[in-house]
């Protein structure tokens, strides 16, 4: 049999996710699995059948987007099946092939974010980030309530931060990015 | 031994007061920190969930610069900046090819051996030591002390504390005259970057969190990271929405409690800075 789907995910990452036998200790510790289309066992489970339309239904699930890298299904699993490390496989295979669920477009563009500012200055602004994500979700009055007493504890930075070098930072991005 | 400061973006903004925390302790116990000059973002929590190579590259910098300022231990406070750094050094220490690549990418080539220490482990090796000849008022309060996820996870990679049922964080405590309790949610996830895109579910799982300290009487949870305070802080209108009732207990960075008890002003320590007033000092 020619596994493709678990041999991609081996090569890319490490992780043999044919040693799974299916005993759900991720699931039933996945802080998240309640609001997850697919619990993070369903979804070993459905690339083990190497069938393109279960890997069609993972790379457009929510519940890739929702994990959060919390590690605590890693830390239980009594194969040491490192699942974080498939999740973000997922995620970029997601983007990839451009199949990312509609209901995780704002966690995405919060990543995306969050790098556009690091891009930017080497470090990240709370406040580029967040008016970044502001313009690409429209959500244009979330957390505005929070700004008058952000200020006054002096949590809202509103200079960004930068750092000397940053040919390097801008360097790095487009060299890991293009080698893709 | 020259000793490094990793602070990371949270500590320079909406969680400055972790910073003030931790640099107010030092100073206390006479601790030279250097801050390793031109660090970057580290890319958490968002790298990893888009380009692998990148998420690997930026902490490989930090990594690589530390090298070569000449820091043999280098402390980073926010648990989420740690993580990164730890897998990334083991990540690239497995993988010859792979060090090889991200040296291209960041040009500059390192041995990659720099020791990176979690605030805890700063504690406990500089500090918990001397804390009993320097208690002013002890901290008598019942406290849940929250290690979050990225502190003990992952086991294989970080070898700290107990994954479970971790304890380093209780021991510290009982040095400052607390009474850490037994609860279920020390090691659980906060909800961690879903604090924009989704604050109903950090609601709801800061919640779960919230409420089994307060229901088993914690007066304060303790806490070491900068997005595990900010989700349970800041996101309290959230939780209390979840909750269905409102929830006083504060939320105190480790460095913030053990710099109250050796006499430290809550004004140097940010306690002044945090959403969910301290009603206990």
């Amino acid at each position: 049999m020619n596994h493709t789907t678990a041999k991609n995910i081996k090569e890319t990452t490490g992780v043999d996710i044919d040693k799974c036998y299916q005993c759900g200790k991720c699931s039933a510790g996945c802080i998240l699995a309640d609001d997850m289309d697919y619990p993070p066992s369903v979804i070993i489970h459905m690339l083990q059948t190497d069938d393109q339309t279960n890997n069609k239904k993972i790379l457009s699930s929510e519940s890739i987007w929702l994990c959060q890298n919390c590690e605590n299904c890693i830390g239980r699993c009594p194969m040491e099946i490192d699942i974080p490390k498939v999740m973000d496989y997922l995620r970029t295979e997601s983007v990839k092939k451009k199949c990312v669920s509609h209901k995780a477009k704002n966690q995405l563009s919060f990543y995306r974010s969050f790098l556009d500012s690091v891009r930017m200055s080497g470090r990240l602004s709370e406040l580029v980030m967040t008016i970044c994500y502001k313009l690409r979700t429209f959500n244009l009055l979330q957390d505005v309530k929070l700004v008058p007493s952000m200020l006054a504890k002096g949590k809202l930075k509103l200079i960004p931060e930068s750092i000397k070098n940053k040919k390097s930072i801008k360097s790095i991005f487009k060299k890991t990015t293009t080698s893709k | 031994m020259k000793l490094g400061f990793y602070p990371g973006c949270s500590l320079q903004g909406t969680s400055r007061e972790y910073n003030e925390s931790v640099k107010a302790l030092a100073a206390a116990f006479n601790i030279e920190m250097k801050t390793i000059d031109d660090w970057n973002c580290c890319g958490a929590s968002a790298a990893h969930s888009v380009n692998k190579e990148l998420s690997l590259a930026l902490p490989a910098r930090i990594l690589a610069l530390a090298e070569q300022q000449g820091f043999e231990q280098v402390v980073v406070p926010c648990a989420a900046c740690y993580n990164r750094l730890a897998v990334t050094q083991y990540e690239l220490n497995q993988d010859h090819n792979l060090k090889s690549n991200i040296e291209q990418a960041i040009e500059i080539p390192f041995n990659n051996h720099v020791k990176i220490i979690n605030v805890l482990q700063f504690i406990n090796t500089y500090i918990k030591d001397k804390i009993a000849d320097k208690i002013k008022k002890k901290f008598e309060h019942k406290v849940a002390c929250y290690y979050g996820c990225l502190l003990v996870r992952p086991h294989k990679i970080l070898e700290f504390d107990r994954v479970e049922d971790p304890t380093s964080m209780d021991e510290l405590m009982k040095t400052i005259g607390a009474t850490p309790l037994e609860w279920g949610f020390k090691t659980e996830c906060c909800g961690a970057s879903l604090s924009i895109a989704r604050t109903d579910l950090v609601g709801k799982l800061s919640g779960k969190i919230l409420k089994d300290a307060a229901d088993r009487g914690a007066e304060a949870i303790i806490v070491a990271c900068p997005m595990c305070h900010s989700n349970l802080d800041m996101r309290r209108p959230q939780i209390d929405e979840y909750i269905g009732k409102e929830i006083s207990t504060p939320v105190i960075y480790v460095t913030q409690a053990i710099g109250l008890a050796v006499g430290i002003t809550p004004e140097k320590l940010g306690l002044q800075r945090h959403f969910v007033k301290v009603n206990i000092l």
